[in-house]
């Protein structure tokens, strides 16, 4: 039941993300100007016929992440009332303080006109908000707590490193996103007709950055996928994450060549983003269990506390 | 207990927090610069400049604005174009702000006491192009049936971004130093666009449908003569003026090739 509710709260922080996502790609961020009111309404009690042009996603961003943020508390209750493994409990409280700081920094961002470093940190923030309730969700499954016998140093490293190049990657693309950089090479997938642009500027490098990190991560998990296929075809586990890691992969690159040729159209835009978010936590469960074996201790606490 | 320490602490952190940054948009005003109260130009020696400003070329056909992301806006703006140039008979362009940019020296000028009013009529700033002395009050007036929010985003003054929520409200607003032009901008419907010229003398104009300017009042001296265009940019000139004359400015603006 716990596992189940955890699996609720991760999909409710991936359309979360996906409605942040269409606040800026709206240009809608300032248009309730105050915080945590709204036009001087509490939020919750603010008139649905008022919710028009950018007003609807930056409210329904606003009400979406009030939810996220309950569902979160009653996570890291639950946690601490069921959860006999004090580190997977941690991980309820590391959630909770992140999607508190979160809702504060986004706060922060409206009331001082969306400041670069603060939009983009809340855009990093809300990956690893994303990550944690991921890790509960999975750290509470059966399958996790059956155990396993994987000791695949390789694949440790592999995974991790394509964790960590995913979410490098992710904020080069807030970065980028937060700076007004998405159209700064306007073709795809050459760059001014070139393979390296003629002109250099800040936002023309940060775009390029992001497209060299397209290509970093694309060499990562085609790596990570390769390996399970190689050497763990049998188990499912990491069978799974890996096509969808590989299929994510072939997605996201396509909205990212989207959203320039289409000119930043709003949807494409925002899926461009929730799919990065899918891809860091697909990676994410791969590595974590590839390094399942580390949490031998589990198996045991989990048997005594049953 | 020592479970429920750390779930409390962070519950108490966030409603601290959640409290200490509460608050919603507030007004902002500048107080105003002290001021002369009397106008240092002689008027019997004043003199004046005049002048149009052309489009050169073929004239854009302004587009259509798409509202229908608010009813209140369709059902107010109806047919309503984009105005980021907009030409009239004999290539009039309207909308450019034309200023004296130099020349005044250090002549100081009093501080209008009547306000200058920005409207938001149907999910429009009107006028498009104002101009302000500094310390002059700026009133943002919603005058439509639905909500807004005023945004300025300007480069050396002040930004402030408030919300109208109701019709009939009204902002009011001083800036502290000069700046052409401070973006005006509604985020709740993106298409609305103002700018506002803040200088710390009078003699500033915008141009009407038939293209034409006036700046009077000016001491016979020599200046520098700026006009303005939100996509066009930027043009100077020098004219002098002598006593109790008027002097012709004729400024071009062709579009970007």
């Amino acid at each position: 039941m716990l596992h189940r509710f955890g699996v609720v709260v991760a999909a409710s922080t991936a359309v979360l993300i996906f409605a942040g996502g269409l606040v800026t790609s709206t240009g809608s961020g300032l248009s309730v100007p105050d915080w945590p009111t709204t036009y001087g309404w509490n939020m919750f009690t603010f008139p649905i016929d008022k919710w028009v042009g950018g007003i609807y996603y930056e409210h329904s961003h606003r009400l979406i992440a009030s939810g996220v943020g309950v569902l979160i508390l009653v996570l890291a209750a639950w946690l601490w009332r069921a959860e006999p493994r004090r580190w997977v409990r941690r991980l309820g409280y590391a959630a909770l303080a992140a999607v508190v700081t979160q809702g504060i920094l986004g706060g922060i961002t409206v009331l001082w006109f969306l400041p670069d470093p603060i939009s983009i940190a809340h855009a990093g923030l809300a990956q690893l908000v994303f990550c944690l309730t991921v890790a509960i969700a999975l750290v509470t499954s059966r399958g996790w707590k059956r155990g396993s016998t994987l000791d695949d140093g390789p694949l440790r490293t592999v995974s991790v490193a394509t964790t960590a190049l995913i979410y490098v990657q992710i904020l080069l693309g807030a970065t980028m996103r937060h700076t007004g950089a998405g159209l700064a090479i306007p073709d795809f997938p050459l760059a001014f007709g070139q393979l390296v642009p003629p002109v250099w500027t800040g936002p023309i490098a940060i775009h390029f950055a992001h497209r060299v990190g397209a290509l970093v991560v694309a060499v990562f998990v085609l790596a990570t996928v390769a390996h399970v296929l190689s050497h763990h075809r049998g188990r499912p586990e990491l069978k799974r994450p890996a096509l969808l890691l590989a299929a994510g992969l072939v997605v996201q690159i396509t909205l990212g060549a989207l959203t320039v040729l289409s000119g930043k159209e709003y949807i494409i835009n925002s899926l461009h983003v929730v799919t990065g978010a899918l891809l860091l936590v697909t990676s994410l469960v791969l590595a974590l269990r590839a390094h399942r074996s580390r949490f031998a201790a589990d198996v045991e606490t989990v048997r005594v506390a049953a | 207990m020592t479970r429920l320490g750390p779930l409390l602490s962070a519950v108490f952190v966030a409603s601290v927090l959640t409290v200490a940054c509460g608050g919603g948009s507030q007004e902002s005003a500048a107080p105003p610069p002290p001021a002369p109260t009397e106008n240092p130009v002689d008027p019997a020696t004043a003199g004046n400049v005049t002048g149009r400003v052309a489009f050169a070329g073929t004239p854009p056909k302004p587009a259509l604005l798409r509202m229908d992301s608010d009813p209140n806006c369709a059902g107010e703006g109806g047919s309503a174009t984009e105005e980021s140039v907009v030409v009239g008979d004999g290539g009039a362009l309207r909308n450019v702000f034309v200023y004296v940019k130099d020349g005044l020296g250090s002549l100081r000028f009093p501080i209008p006491s009547t306000p200058v009013l920005l409207d938001q009529k149907g999910c429009r700033y009107i006028p498009h192009v104002l101009g302000a002395q500094v310390g002059q009050t700026v009133e943002v007036l919603n005058s439509d049936p639905t909500l807004h929010n005023v945004h300025a985003v300007p480069g050396s003054n002040d930004e402030f971004n408030t919300g109208q929520p109701l019709p009939g409200m009204k902002h009011t607003h001083r800036f502290s130093v000069s700046e052409v032009m401070v973006p005006f901008k509604c985020d709740v419907h993106p298409w609305m666009r103002a700018y506002v010229g803040v200088l710390d003398h009078p003699f500033f104009a915008v141009t009407g449908p038939d293209g034409s300017f006036t700046l009077s009042g000016l001491p016979p001296g020599t200046y520098t003569i700026e006009a303005w265009h939100e996509t066009l940019g930027r043009q100077t000139q020098t004219v002098t003026v002598a006593a109790k004359e008027t002097a012709d400015v004729m400024f071009s603006f062709a579009p970007a090739s």
